[in-house]
């Protein structure tokens, strides 16, 4: 993959006069990436988007642009290098879609903002590209939150910059909506070299899709990575393992944990297999190698089917499906 | 509404001003027949010349300063609303209305009592007095605003701060009242009623050019407002100055409220309904439109406010402040019912 550095933050310290809010970062953003930065409520995720976009002055500490120092810039220059979308939510009403997309032109339109037939179309391919065609007349205010995010999207990959920060672009959507946004924002910096930094809650699709990620919190500061070294180095384990989660190495996947009062032997097809465990542990019950209670569970003609046996009453009930399977237990 | 359908609307609303502008030229409590007002017009045939002064002095006049005045409020009530991001910020609620009350009250009311000699026997001095006192006032009161609003982040907290002054300024006018002559007082009554009759002559002739003058720049700013629409955070990402637009969009509409309220008094409403009219009559946020919308709309809820204040029975008696909100008020109220409902059902 053809990356270089684009953004380098040394030793940043972001907050407000009176509070410091994140400290001693230091990490670098790269071009043809989708970097996304993960971290729990108030760890200063925002606050760093917002530093970052020049919304805010840094405490203290480097940014750099393109070798540059981020203050070295006018607005006017940052419009063409940073596109923003923001988790506020935009009041505007009686503008269409379409008027409101055609504004991400404005650091390329004259004096009037009016938009050019290679404006227009730039705007309609935006569209496409986050496909609400559809929505290209309606007005602003008639559109759901998810809508008026990817409307904001749109915006954004009309600005044309070559680097875009979201800040928690799929937090309202659907999730096939998510991912569908996810995997745009991945290839548009893959295919178009952009450089693309979000902040997101949606834990697992951020280590499916992102190429690097950025942990911020409080306690242990920036940690940043790939999905899997951040797994192996136990990283992931630390910002988000707490009581009642757990973190499942090999899939990259956090796991609901409860405390478990019981256990049961089972015998499953692996088909199966995942499916009883899950449902088990919901029910506080977990899978031990010997009990008293023993499951068998059978996959036939493609229905359930499980034979619950109990040792030291030595009855044996029968169950076609796990709603009935965990009414036995 | 369809994008194409702006310029048939705005041809269909110029022609009704034309239209008004005739009528309020036509009617008054002198009746004058059509044919006579048109020759006195046209500067043909002998037509009386008592007729001759109506219509020059009072009648046109007249409708020329409604002509500016409601497209001066109009745009500068625009410009507030998508400034301060708030449906009912208007040229009275940042305290500059205020402001140039204050200014009048200053001049009105210590000539009595400081000077020996009440203003409202100075006569043509003491009108200029009054103007120079109303703009002095308000462009006090609209600096003091646009200090603020570059040391000031949020609009809310600039919006709270503009009613503040402006109670300031109202009671600091309690004060001045209390210590003033009678006279004076109902001088100063009578001013803030608002009016469009008040200014004549050659005070006419340079209010109706300065606004002439003035106006056609407020299509400069329909770009920056456009952006604005979009919230600090957004605008600035494309590439707006902020702190320079918020001070250019809110000087320029700060002067067209003082230069409008030193001559006119206080109008209420109008600055506020109109906008709101005008995107609802467009279907619109763009003010690449709702800019020529408004003084247009402006200049025709004006002439009409003008034309009913002078409707037989009232014989000019009434006040177009109370006109204005009477036909205003509704138009608000109607304009945000239907965004109600257009809100549930879609």
């Amino acid at each position: 993959m053809n990356t270089k550095e684009i953004i380098r933050l040394s030793s940043l310290c972001t907050g407000y006069k009176s509070k410091v809010v994140s400290n001693g970062i230091n990490a670098s953003l790269n071009s043809g990436q989708l970097t996304c930065l993960l971290g729990p409520n108030g760890a200063g995720k925002s606050t760093l988007l917002r530093t970052l976009s020049a919304f805010q002055p840094p405490l203290s500490g480097q940014i750099e642009i393109l070798g540059k120092p981020l203050q070295s810039y006018s607005d006017k220059e940052l419009s063409t290098l940073i596109g923003v979308v923001l988790t506020e939510r935009i009041d505007v009403r009686n503008m269409t879609v379409h008027d409101l997309i055609g504004l991400g032109r404005s650091p390329y339109t004259g004096f009037w903002g009016n938009l050019s037939n290679h404006d227009a179309q730039l705007v309609d391919s935006a569209m496409e590209m986050v496909g609400i065609q559809e929505f290209k007349e309606r007005m602003i205010q008639t559109l759901s939150d998810g809508e008026r995010q990817k409307v904001m999207i749109a915006k954004a990959l009309a600005q044309e910059t070559p680097i875009i920060f979201l800040d928690e672009p799929t937090a309202f959507l659907d999730y096939p909506s998510k991912v569908e946004i996810m995997q745009l924002l991945y290839k548009l910096s893959h295919e178009s070299g952009k450089t693309i930094f979000m902040s997101t809650h949606d834990l697992e699709l951020a280590l499916q899709i992102s190429d690097t990620i950025w942990l911020l919190d409080k306690e242990h500061g920036l940690v940043t990575g790939t999905p899997e070294d951040l797994t192996i180095d136990q990283s992931l384990q630390k910002f988000f393992v707490r009581k009642g989660i757990s973190f499942h190495a090999e899939s990259e996947q956090f796991r609901i944990e409860n405390e478990c009062s019981r256990t049961v032997s089972l015998e499953s097809d692996p088909t199966l297999q995942e499916l009883v465990r899950k449902a088990l542990q919901r029910n506080g019950i977990s899978i031990a190698n010997e009990s008293e209670i023993r499951i068998i569970a059978r996959l036939i003609d493609g229905k359930p089917h499980f034979s619950v046996q109990n040792s030291s009453t030595l009855q044996v009930h029968e169950a076609d499906s796990f709603e009935s399977m965990l009414s036995l237990l | 509404m369809k994008r194409r359908s702006v310029i048939p609307v705005m041809a269909l609303i110029t022609a009704a001003i034309l239209l008004f502008f005739f009528l309020n030229i036509l009617l008054g409590s002198v009746s004058i027949p059509a044919r006579s007002v048109l020759n006195i017009m046209l500067g043909t045939g002998n037509e009386d010349i008592i007729w001759q002064n109506i219509i020059f002095k009072s009648r046109i006049p007249q409708a020329l300063t409604a002509i500016v005045a409601g497209a001066g409020l109009s745009v500068s009530g625009l410009i507030m609303q998508t400034v301060f991001r708030n449906p009912l910020a208007g040229p009275s609620v940042l305290g500059i209305c205020s402001g140039a009350s204050l200014g009048v009250a200053f001049v009105v009311l210590l000539s009595g009592s400081i000077g020996g000699m009440a203003l409202s026997r100075m006569g043509m001095a003491g009108e200029l007095a009054m103007t120079i006192g109303a703009v002095a006032g308000a462009l006090a009161v609209m600096a003091l605003i646009v200090y603020v609003s570059q040391r000031v982040k949020g609009n809310v907290t600039l919006l709270i701060i503009g009613v503040m002054i402006g109670y300031i300024a109202n009671a600091i006018i309690g004060v001045l009242k209390f210590f003033s002559v009678e006279e004076d007082i109902r001088a100063f009554v009578v001013w803030g009623l608002g009016s469009f009759a008040r200014v004549s002559g050659d005070q006419m002739v340079l209010f109706v050019c300065t606004m002439a003058v003035i106006l056609p720049f407020s299509a400069l700013l329909a770009k920056t407002l456009n952006l604005m629409l979009l919230g600090d955070a957004y605008s600035r990402n494309l590439g707006l100055d902020i702190k320079r637009a918020r001070l250019f969009t809110i000087s320029y509409s700060g002067i067209l409220i003082a230069i409008v309220t030193a001559y006119c008094g206080p109008i209420s409403f109008l600055g506020l309904a109109v906008p709101h009219l005008c995107r609802s009559l467009f279907r619109t946020n763009d003010h690449r439109i709702l800019t020529p919308a408004c003084i247009l709309v402006g200049a025709l809820f004006a002439l009409t406010c003008n034309l009913i204040a002078r409707m037989p029975g009232f014989e000019g008696a009434l006040p177009v402040n109370s006109i204005t909100a009477l036909v205003g008020a509704p138009i608000v109220i109607s304009v945000l019912f239907r965004k109600r409902q257009n809100d549930t059902s879609e």
